[in-house]
């Protein structure tokens, strides 16, 4: 594999609450080679949109990313990074996708506006040459009449309308890392597939890497070549997509693929994980997952490794061969 | 559609249009030569359906497209524009108040958003008590223990009735939501999305407790909802719902596998599902046209491959495509 665009090591994010210490991400490693996909899975509280927002250096007080974590984009270490370089870095080097496209877009500037703004954001550039780029962005991503559109202001749009917006804007400076976070939750099926179409073809073509973070496993088995499974702010199981879906190793991916109802489940009662996802306030000794997985033994008191069980395919889980 | 008796619930041509009257800006400007029209948008158009005591129907369509006011109106929340409703074989219109307080309890719905549909101000006790009391189903002095029986069937802690909503997390606010629509003993529940805003592993909890209350009680369901996966894992039919008219109604079997509507298609088509082979996405263009400015002829056809030019003039009719499995395409005619 080249030098991958991104690589997290080692990665703690916790919140410095009055309650005590949440520990959101704790201890996440990962790398993204340049035109990968990678499915960032899990529930709410797992940590995956809290890593997203460490990558960009969005975590606002009184989180704080911990000592010892190292983010580095192209071997650059961004978590030591000046305030001032790192606003440099967003926007042109790393964009993001939100999940509703309305909290990207400001309702009272027209969109041609809004994107000539973030053209001139980075680059010295004529309005004239920020405007032909932006229409070019939103050539890119499939919208029709672009010189209309640009003029329209974004409640003029539809959910999908928008979030190709908000993609677009991301596009702008050619970024070498897209993070999007839940970008197509908030839309239609149809819609939905193409905004995959526009992602799927804009990796494929730019090389741009992407981080898409989602909690629905459907959604990234299709689109991602590499699926991470968080839990409780930790990955529990990472490897090439087909590895991970048709061979999960952690009870937890287990119990996640088998939640998800299919034709094949009609009748049927859904596999269902006991239990619910452990505050991180007071997260347990040990595996954080043991008190909602059907194979826990002893062992699982003392929290187990990310080990490499296959190639290529990693597990956090004692039992990841035995079960 | 099964042979004996009438079924539990019928629609025939049921209507819903939502009128925006011209304001006074509005008549002052018409006053001065403007032509400001009131705004009709015709959310529900023509519906008809039967559904039979103890099934699960499915209804499947997009945002905006009339299913979450088709629900209201099945659930009795708010009146249709025109058509009828039977409920039992009698005519909801024309019932009397005892027929007519019999049919609004045995009609419940769960809702979407399980922060948005409890008070955040009453107890559990109250939240799920309080209908049955009022309705004089229990006396106040067994509300206690009737309510910890209601948390108990729906897999919550008779405890928990005392405690506030917030206190809950998502999957268990939903749980009361049910807890609620099940203490007036319904046989007919509509749910609206009522799983959409739940974690994958939640939902699969939610999802086998529907079904468990089926079997138990013989409670018969509306199912709403945008997530083919979870429509076609829970219904015995599927009606498909495209811009206010239903397009296509089948067993859930057949509806999967044969698909006739070219909306149909492209909506399965485009199901993430968990096949770990790459997909080409090859989604169908456009969006859901404005129900404000519905097309003509067939609603769908902008957006259709097939498309003709009889599509754009006449509106196909639902018409039987094999037994049980009704169409609304002109390719049917082929």
């Amino acid at each position: 594999m080249s030098t991958p665009t991104l690589s997290v090591t080692n990665l703690r994010t916790h919140f410095f609450t009055k309650e005590g210490v949440a520990k959101a991400v704790d201890g996440v490693d990962f790398d993204v080679a340049p035109g990968e996909i990678l499915g960032l899975v899990g529930e709410s509280g797992s940590g995956k949109t809290v890593t997203g927002f460490s990558i960009l250096g969005l975590i606002d007080p009184p989180g704080r990313i911990v000592e010892g974590s190292s983010i580095r984009l192209n071997g650059e270490e961004l978590t030591k990074a000046k305030p001032d370089r790192l606003r440099a870095i967003r926007g042109a080097e790393i964009a993001m996708i939100f999940q509703d496209p309305m909290m990207t877009l400001n309702p009272v500037l027209r969109v041609d506006t809004q994107m000539i703004e973030t053209v001139q954001a980075h680059l010295k550039v004529s309005r004239a040459e920020a405007l032909a780029r932006s229409r070019a962005a939103l050539v890119q991503v499939g919208i029709a009449s672009p010189d209309e559109r640009l003029r329209a202001y974004p409640h003029q749009f539809s959910g999908g309308m928008r979030q190709r917006v908000a993609i677009a804007i991301a596009l702008l400076h050619k970024p070498k890392l897209i993070v999007a976070d839940e970008p197509t939750t908030a839309l239609d099926v149809t819609i939905q597939g193409q905004i995959l179409f526009e992602a799927q073809r804009l990796c494929r073509d730019s090389g741009t890497s992407m981080i898409w973070v989602t909690h629905d496993l459907a959604v990234v088995a299709g689109l991602a070549d590499r699926i991470a499974v968080m839990y409780a702010g930790r990955i529990v199981e990472i490897g090439r997509t087909a590895d991970v879906i048709e061979r999960p190793m952690h009870p937890y991916t287990k119990g996640l693929i088998g939640s998800v109802p299919s034709q094949n489940t009609r009748g049927h009662k859904l596999a269902q994980i006991p239990g619910m996802t452990p505050s991180l306030l007071k997260l347990p000794a040990g595996c954080s997952f043991k008190s909602r997985c059907p194979i826990a033994v002893e062992q699982c008191n003392t929290m187990p490794e990310l080990v490499e069980h296959r190639p290529g395919h990693w597990a956090r889980c004692w039992r990841a061969i035995a079960a | 559609m099964t042979a004996g008796g009438a079924p539990i619930l019928s629609l025939r041509g049921i209507t819903k249009r939502f009128t925006q009257k011209v304001d006074l800006a509005g008549k002052i400007a018409n006053s001065l030569g403007a032509k400001v029209r009131e705004t009709v948008v015709q959310a529900v158009s023509d519906v008809d359906l039967d559904i039979e005591e103890g099934e699960v129907v499915g209804l499947v369509g997009e945002s905006g497209c009339g299913k979450s006011t088709l629900g209201r109106i099945v659930a009795g929340i708010q009146p249709q524009s025109a058509g009828t409703m039977r409920w039992r074989d009698k005519d909801v219109g024309a019932m009397n108040g005892g027929e007519r307080k019999a049919w609004q309890l045995a009609v419940q719905m769960i809702f979407q958003d399980p922060f948005a549909s409890l008070n955040p101000r009453l107890r559990v006790s109250e939240i799920v008590g309080e209908a049955p009391r009022v309705h004089g189903l229990i006396e106040r002095g067994v509300q206690a223990k009737y309510v910890a029986q209601m948390l108990d069937q729906v897999g919550l802690d008779g405890s928990y009735s005392t405690r506030y909503p917030h206190q809950f997390s998502g999957g268990q606010r939903q749980r009361v939501g049910i807890a609620r629509a099940l203490a007036v003993k319904p046989s007919f529940i509509v749910c609206d999305e009522a799983v959409a805003a739940l974690d994958v592993s939640i939902q699969a909890q939610v999802l086998n407790l529907f079904m468990e209350l089926r079997q138990r009680f013989g409670l018969t369901y509306l199912f709403i909802s945008h997530n083919l996966a979870v429509v076609e894992h829970l219904s015995d039919r599927v009606a498909i719902m495209y811009l206010g008219r239903l397009v296509e109604i089948a067993r859930a079997e057949e509806l999967f596998a044969r698909p006739n509507h070219p909306y149909t298609q492209a909506l399965l088509a485009e199901v993430p599902t968990l096949d770990a082979a790459r997909r080409v996405y090859k989604p169908i263009a456009g969006e859901l046209p404005s129900p404000l400015d519905p097309p003509s002829g067939c609603a769908f056809h902008p957006r259709c491959p097939h498309a003709f030019a009889r599509c754009k003039i006449e509106r196909p009719a639902l018409k039987e495509v094999a037994p049980g499995h009704l169409g609304a395409c002109h390719l049917n005619d082929g």
